[in-house]
């Protein structure tokens, strides 16, 4: 134990003999910072594809009758546009902030699972990169990101591309519903003492409601493709309306999870956004109990919903009624958010920083969003504007200019904590207002083009349909778009790569990730801190900012009496083994186990493209080299 | 020193070595836990999947009802079939087979039975007194496994059995849905039976004692109770129920 090491002078030098750089060392991590910044890492990658995608989508329909790219390949590009921004980028970048956050703000040293982890990541790589290959190839799927069946039938699209996706989504479920385990019980049970759950940061609150979210309702979907894998690889007729099949089942299996999954899109930014408002305010988070039960309701009533993304099968009058008021009811938690963050900054020492602009224009650009969303949850409404860009405008502004600005923000906002680096505040000007501009002129101008019968899904348009000069300027937002994404990736590796200077505290905020050194030792917390209420640096640095707020109860303050230290800014920066702090082995385990889990998944693609006896023994080598890993992992001790 | 108290007394609360939990239970618990919760909304798909598309097959053979093989009559009884107009060579049989069933479900029941008494046994290790309770652990664990195994033959013989009188996954949507719910309940069996045989595994190798093996039985008893709970919603719905 640490009791003979002597106290670390302030700000030391992380000690680089850590054996932590190097290919092997991230082949091999298994620290929640540096799964962390792999997700980070990934999905910023995969960012680049999804929108050269939108990019090239986009210069198809500048103008009427475009020829960029033919009606096969646009079917590929919009498909994996969307394929790729939700499951390979706002979701990943997301979970890259659960991963570095969620046990610093709680007061951890890692999550649950550490192996565990590290798994899900690999599985995310390798199921991202196997969904994504295709695109180069032509073989890319093509039937949108919500594959409807019985449209994904082997009778309807034939040939491998939607195998892939199949597959694809499948393996990314895993990672998901294994991150979302580890979660789970790291928020429930690695909590610091004194960290109840009403003195939880907003982040960690509204990923724990994202991480259930996520466990109930991927299986849904992991169901549905189940039967339609089968359905494309073993003749089964789930699908099949000849012998019977219902041709919603799909559509109410998918939206089952699709529609949890919208929250489970938004949640974190929404978490994100509540911890850079109150920093930038100076003040503490307006309403924190209702901001904790409007997302629990945000949560539970996402699954109440899913139907209003059938409006136009014709459900019959009694379920449209249902599903449009539950939608409807959604607004009221939502706006109830919304309310808070201005409150939040109302009266406010405010502070414009980068990561503020995005989080104020998050708040904003949400709100349209939200708005038209409430438009179409009236089923007659509804009706003129489904499949239209009217529905394409709502979800941009819902899931770009709601998640990925805020998520940009939390970016900016937590660079420094990850790097100990800062991002240029002025490249980010430039990064947000081409950003900001950009979006709305590409997604603002869909409200009409939408309202004006332009359908979604449709390679190219006739000219004197009134859509010519939306179209167009809507391509222009994209160029401003691409080139805020410039500045950003420039701005990002030029930081990356810059000088070290960042303190623990840089914006002078007030949860316990700010009281440990940028970036932060491998163990996290020399010691585990005493919380002892939602704000524990400003108790000590900026006690006028948490007058108002209601502090430790007496159990905890005698705690921290008891031990004579009350929760500091910590400055230790020797190693783990100096400090005598057990730290999980690093390990290649779980790379293997998901290298294999994602080639016995490739494996199936065979009985399309090989014979079937390759197939069943790539299938039979696959699962043993899978059993294998997993039983080498869990029989190696942790630490 | 004051700060050392904090990290010594988080770090070990029980003298022996373990992490600091809010809860202090064990995480793996909470993660079956959830698990458990993740699988529920499994089942509950494929249960439901089965439930709307039941009576939705366009030819048989059928669960409960006596069908035709060249036309669509569908009977509660072969006679009504026949009277209908179905040549006596073409009449099927219902297709689900109660009474081995109910065998099977006994079997598995039973398996939960064992697996208590085997938790039991490993929990009462080194308790004055509990000698035998503990040396029965293995015998029960052996037994759980092998009732999970026995379930398991009873499943390969029902299926083969079906597939004689004419039914496979590809035939209609009963035998879709049917098989793929099934075989998904007859998949996690057989995952369990490969936990509790390794288990066993370790048990004869190093023996079962102690905090943490009697978690490693404890979490695979919460695993198997779940999946014989499953069996029986699958066997009230899909067997029972007409």
């Amino acid at each position: 134990m640490a009791s003979s090491a002597a106290p670390a002078p302030a700000f030391a030098a992380a000690p680089a003999a850590t054996g932590q750089s190097g290919l092997w060392s991230w082949l091999t991590t298994v620290d929640h910072k540096r799964i962390g910044m792999l997700y980070l890492w990934t999905s910023l990658a995969f960012l680049f594809v999804g929108g050269t995608e939108a990019f090239i989508l986009r210069l198809q329909l500048a103008h009427p009758n475009g020829q960029v790219v033919s009606a096969e390949v646009y079917n590929q590009l919009f498909t994996m546009h969307g394929t790729t921004m939700i499951f390979l980028v706002v979701m990943p970048l997301s979970a890259a902030f659960f991963n570095f956050l969620i046990p610093l703000q709680i007061g951890a040293r890692d999550v649950a699972f550490p192996r565990l982890n590290a798994f899900s990541y690999w599985v995310y790589l390798f199921g991202g990169i196997f969904i994504t290959l295709p695109v180069f190839f032509n073989v890319a799927p093509d039937a949108g990101w919500f594959g409807y069946a019985p449209l994904t039938t082997n009778q309807f699209s034939p040939g491998i591309h939607i195998d892939f996706w199949v597959l694809g989504l499948q393996i990314l479920g895993v990672s998901s519903l294994a991150a979302a385990v580890n979660f789970i019980t790291t928020i429930i049970h690695m909590r610091a003492p004194g960290m109840s759950m009403a003195r939880m940061p907003m982040f960690t609150w509204m990923s724990f409601v994202v991480q259930f979210m996520l466990v109930l309702a991927f299986p849904a979907i992991t169901i549905a493709l189940f039967f339609l894998q089968f359905d494309r690889f073993f003749g089964t007729q789930f699908y099949e309306l000849a012998a019977g099949a219902d041709p919603l089942l799909w559509q109410h299996l998918f939206w089952i999870f699709g529609h949890p999954e919208v929250y489970i899109l938004v949640l974190p930014t929404f978490g994100l956004v509540s911890e850079i408002t109150p920093t930038f305010s100076e003040k503490p988070l307006f309403g924190y109990n209702v901001m904790v039960f409007s997302g629990i309701l945000i949560g539970f009533l996402g699954f109440g919903v899913w139907a209003h993304h059938m409006f136009a099968v014709g459900m019959g009058a009694t379920a449209d009624t249902i599903f449009g008021i539950g939608t409807m009811l959604i607004g009221i938690p939502t706006g109830i958010k919304i309310f808070n963050w201005i409150a939040t900054m109302w009266g406010g020492n405010l502070r414009f920083t980068v990561a503020m602009k995005f989080a104020i224009a998050f708040v904003a650009l949400f709100l349209i969003g939200g708005v038209s969303g409430v438009m179409h949850a009236s089923p007659p409404t509804d009706l003129q504007q489904t499949d239209t860009y009217f529905i394409v405008a709502h979800f941009h502004y819902v899931l770009f200019g709601g998640s990925v600005m805020g998520i940009m923000g939390g970016i900016y906002h937590y660079f420094p904590k990850m790097t100990g680096r800062f991002l240029s505040e002025k490249l980010g000007n430039w990064h947000f207002w081409m950003f900001f501009i950009g979006m709305n002129l590409t997604f603002f101008p869909m409200h009409f083009s939408g309202m004006l019968g332009m359908p979604r899904r449709v390679y190219t348009y006739d000219a004197g349909q009134g859509w010519d000069t939306f179209n167009l300027i809507s391509t222009i937002g994209v160029v401003f778009q691409g080139i805020g994404l410039f500045v950003f990736a420039y701005n990002f590796l030029k930081s990356w790569k810059g000088e070290k200077n960042a303190p623990g505290d840089p914006w002078s905020a007030g949860t316990l990730e700010w009281s440990i050194p940028s970036p932060p030792p491998e163990y996290n917390f020399a010691q585990l801190p005493i919380v002892t209420s939602r704000y524990p640096l400003w108790d000590i640095k900026h006690p006028e900012r948490t007058a108002e707020l209601r502090h430790s109860d007496p159990d905890t303050a005698v705690v921290a009496e008891a031990h004579g230290v009350p929760m500091l800014e910590q400055t230790e920066t020797r190693t783990a083994k100096a400090l005598g702090i057990p730290m999980p082995f690093p390990t290649i385990k779980p790379l293997f186990a998901a290298l294999f889990m994602v080639m016995l998944f490739a494996s199936l693609i065979f009985l399309h493209t090989a014979s079937l006896q390759v197939a069943v023994v790539s299938m039979i080598g696959t699962t043993l080299l899978f059993i294998g890993a997993v039983y080498s992992w869990l029989t190696s001790p942790l630490e | 020193m004051a700060t050392a108290a904090i990290a010594e007394s988080s770090a070990a609360p029980h003298g022996e070595h373990t992490h600091y939990t809010t809860t202090g239970l064990e995480n793996r618990k909470i993660a079956m836990w959830t698990l458990i919760g993740s699988e529920c909304m499994i089942f509950a798909s494929l249960i439901s999947t089965y439930l709307v598309y039941k009576g939705r097959s366009k030819v048989g053979p059928w669960p409960h009802d006596w069908g035709c093989k060249t036309s669509a009559i569908v009977g509660k009884t072969a006679a009504a079939v026949q009277a209908a107009g179905c040549a006596a060579a073409d009449v099927m049989k219902p297709v689900l087979d109660i009474p081995i069933t109910s065998q099977s479900t006994f079997v598995l029941l039973m398996s939960s039975l064992a697996m208590v008494l085997a938790l039991e046994g490993v929990e009462n290790h080194g308790k004055p007194g509990y000698d035998r309770w503990y040396k029965g652990s293995r015998f029960w664990l052996a037994m759980t496994a092998l009732m999970g195994a026995a379930f398991l033959g009873y499943q390969a013989y029902e299926f083969t059995s079906f597939v004689h009188e004419g039914l496979t996954i590809r035939t209609n949507l009963f035998g879709s849905s049917f098989f793929t719910l099934t075989g998904f309940h007859g998949t996690h069996v057989a995952v369990g039976v490969l936990w509790l045989v390794s288990l066993l595994a370790i048990d004869m190798k190093r023996g079962l004692k102690g905090a943490t093996d009697v978690l490693l039985v404890d979490i695979a008893a919460l695993y198997w109770h779940f999946v014989d709970v499953v069996w029986i919603a699958i066997f009230t719905l899909i067997y029972l129920i007409q």
